[in-house]
């Protein structure tokens, strides 16, 4: 089997004078979990609409293993599944009727049907409701039934937009555990999320958008370089207050360390060249100087300070 | 979750997604359970069942002349005078918000975003409807037929299987109707309220006004096309146009023309209606934006 592909070639997208995707270029392929990051409003789930034919780009065009998915929708989304929003399901089915009537449409073999849909019930932790009617479901039980139904028939390529929306903290954290447990050989999976540990928690790459426009992609390490630069930012605390003294005649004093300013009392941020090797350098340091450190972690990250400010830009 | 509680998932299944005719079906299918599980069909079978047992009770006791005459006048009766009622409530409580109530509730994504033409579930939401309308008919139909039996024996007139033919091709073509207006609108209520507006009274004005005020035939509008159902239930098919002259002194006269259509015309206006419906419907749901 051929790696699958997904395509964006200059996909836009306007409402009236308003542009929700603007010139959107991104290709990925092979076996991975891509997470499409950004703020709220810049444009995921408009793309991941045009992917699944639920509205039409304005301009460009939107390519599943080569083939645009406006006007051979069917045979582009042959082999993928997809969660949008969160759709509704009819109240009057049963969860295992609703996920019945997607193995129908996909085609699925009547053998071994039921262990399928049975499993995937299994798999979103609703065991107990399989034969109960969804109108009876609560917001987070149903966008758990949505996700089972993404896994039927063996999708090849999965979207998922900001699955974990509705859910509970639990909830979220299972759902995130079954995303990466359909990571899998030939399978690749665009999620998009507005939540970047979500991102860097599931995802292998990651494509970074905001105001319908791509600022980045690739793995995780590789953005976060991009952002990082030479520089790298710790949080040190201390058992006691730190006073100035100490900060300039000590601290700043520390091989590689570029600049050091107190968060709180307790708290010190350092800002520092020469990458790992440095911070562990700074992390001995700082304890033979016995001043009473308790705590040293890699603090927000470029790429978190970059993604904070579109954030904040954004309400 | 370990990757190997996936088994049955995981299985590699050359899966090929059926063609789709097939996929209408299930559409058909799962549109279908969704009627008969809600309270909208059980009110509707209790509306028809409610006008045939009116009927029955009123028959029965009255005896009325024009229906208990001959068995053709029973029938012209009975299923004639009621028939495009009970197919106009159908197609408004099974059409008027089948496809504009997938927007609004926003059931539409989860059909939509999967590998299944939108033409097949405008089509197969469509056979549904249609199913659940011919099941209201039937019913409506064998209570008529079941009383007829009583009142003039086993021959029915075979007048009335013309008719029944007719309402089937009028069924269809009030559904086409509805689907294009639900599709049209994305909003539940309003979908509803024009059909409802349309065939409750903008239409039977038309029908009326147009031949009393200018005296001519409202050949575009379907009720009128509609009109063949009771017609073809006369021993001889009346004639296309009667006019009636009603003296107002100073020897002039107000001329009222009544028209019946040919039985040619009434099908192709039903037809017409269907077709046309089906087209800008299915168009309208090609485009339509699922924003
Ligand atoms: N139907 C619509 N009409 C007008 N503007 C829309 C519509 N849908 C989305 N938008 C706008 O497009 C932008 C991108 O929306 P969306 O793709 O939903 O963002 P995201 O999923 O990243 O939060 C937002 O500013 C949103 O307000
Ligand atoms: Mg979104």
């Amino acid at each position: 089997m051929t790696d699958s592909s997904i395509e964006a070639v200059d996909l836009t997208k306007n409402y009236g004078k308003f542009t929700a995707l603007d010139g959107l270029n991104l290709r990925l392929e092979g076996s991975k979990c891509v997470g499409f990051l950004g703020p709220n409003g810049a444009g995921k789930t408009t793309t991941l609409k045009i992917f699944t034919d639920l509205i039409k780009p304005s301009r460009g065009s939107a390519l599943i293993n080569g083939l645009e998915v406006h006007g051979n929708k069917k045979k582009a989304l042959e082999n993928c599944s997809a969660l949008v929003e969160t759709p509704e399901i009819y109240p009057y089915m049963s969860a295992r009727e609703a996920l019945n009537l997607v193995a129908d449409l996909k085609g699925l073999p009547k053998s071994g049907r039921k262990e399928v849909i049975e499993e995937a019930i299994s798999e979103v932790k609703m065991e107990d409701w399989i034969d109960a009617k969804v109108g009876k479901f609560s917001k987070g039980m149903k966008q758990r039934i949505n996700i089972a139904s993404t896994l039927i028939g063996n999708p090849a390529v999965i979207f998922l937009d900001e699955p974990t929306t509705g859910l509970d903290p639990r909830g979220m954290a299972e759902v995130r555990e079954i995303v990466k447990s359909l990571k899998k050989k030939d399978r690749l999976i665009f999620m998009s999320s507005h939540l970047l540990n979500e991102v860097s928690d599931v995802c292998d790459e990651v494509a970074l958008i905001d105001h319908g426009k791509l600022l980045a992609y690739g793995t995780m390490d590789d953005v976060t370089a991009r952002f990082t630069g030479e520089e790298g930012l710790a949080d040190a605390s201390f058992s006691k207050p730190v006073d100035q003294d100490t900060l300039d005649r000590y601290i700043l004093k520390l091989d590689n360390v570029i600049s050091a300013e107190r968060v709180n009392g307790k708290t010190v941020r350092l800002k520092f060249n020469g990458g790992q090797a440095a911070q562990g350098e700074i992390l001995a340091d700082l304890v033979a100087l016995k001043i009473g450190l308790v705590e040293f972690k890699t603090a927000f990250s470029k790429l978190e300070d970059t993604y904070m400010s579109l954030i904040q830009e954004g309400n | 979750m370990e990757a190997d509680t996936l088994g049955q998932l995981e299985e590699p299944q050359t899966i090929r997604v059926p063609d789709s005719i097939t996929q209408i079906g299930t559409i058909t299918k799962y549109e279908l359970l969704n009627y008969f599980r809600a309270k909208r069909f059980y009110v509707l079978l209790i509306i028809g069942l409610a006008i045939s047992a009116l009927l029955t009770f009123l028959v029965a006791y009255y005896r009325p002349e024009s229906f208990l005459n001959t068995s053709l006048t029973f029938y012209s009766q009975w299923w004639g005078g009621s028939v495009t009622f009970v197919i106009i409530l159908s197609a408004i409580f099974f059409g008027g918000d089948s496809i504009s109530g997938e927007f609004q509730n926003k059931t539409g994504y989860y059909l939509v975003s999967r590998p299944v033409r939108r033409s097949s579930i405008y089509v197969g939401k469509w056979v549904a409807s249609f199913i659940a309308s011919m099941i209201m008919l039937l019913l409506f139909l064998g209570i008529a037929v079941a009383n007829g039996v009583y009142y003039f024996g086993a021959g029915v007139p075979y007048q009335l299987w013309q008719s029944v033919l007719l309402a089937t091709l009028y069924m269809g073509s009030v559904l086409s109707f509805t689907f294009f207006w639900s599709s049209l609108f994305k909003t539940s209520v309003i979908s509803v309220l024009v059909t409802v507006i349309l065939f409750l009274f903008a239409f039977p004005l038309i029908d009326g006004l147009l031949p009393s005020l200018v005296g001519a035939e409202p050949w575009f509008v379907i009720t009128y096309g509609a009109e063949v159902i009771t017609a073809v239930l006369n021993t001889s098919y009346p004639v296309h146009d009667i006019q009636s002259k009603t003296p107002i002194g100073k020897g002039h006269f107000f001329t009222i023309t009544t028209f019946t259509p040919y039985l040619w015309e009434g099908i192709a206006i039903m037809l017409a209606y269907f077709v046309v419906s089906a087209v800008l419907g299915l168009f309208i749901f090609e485009k339509r934006e699922f924003a």
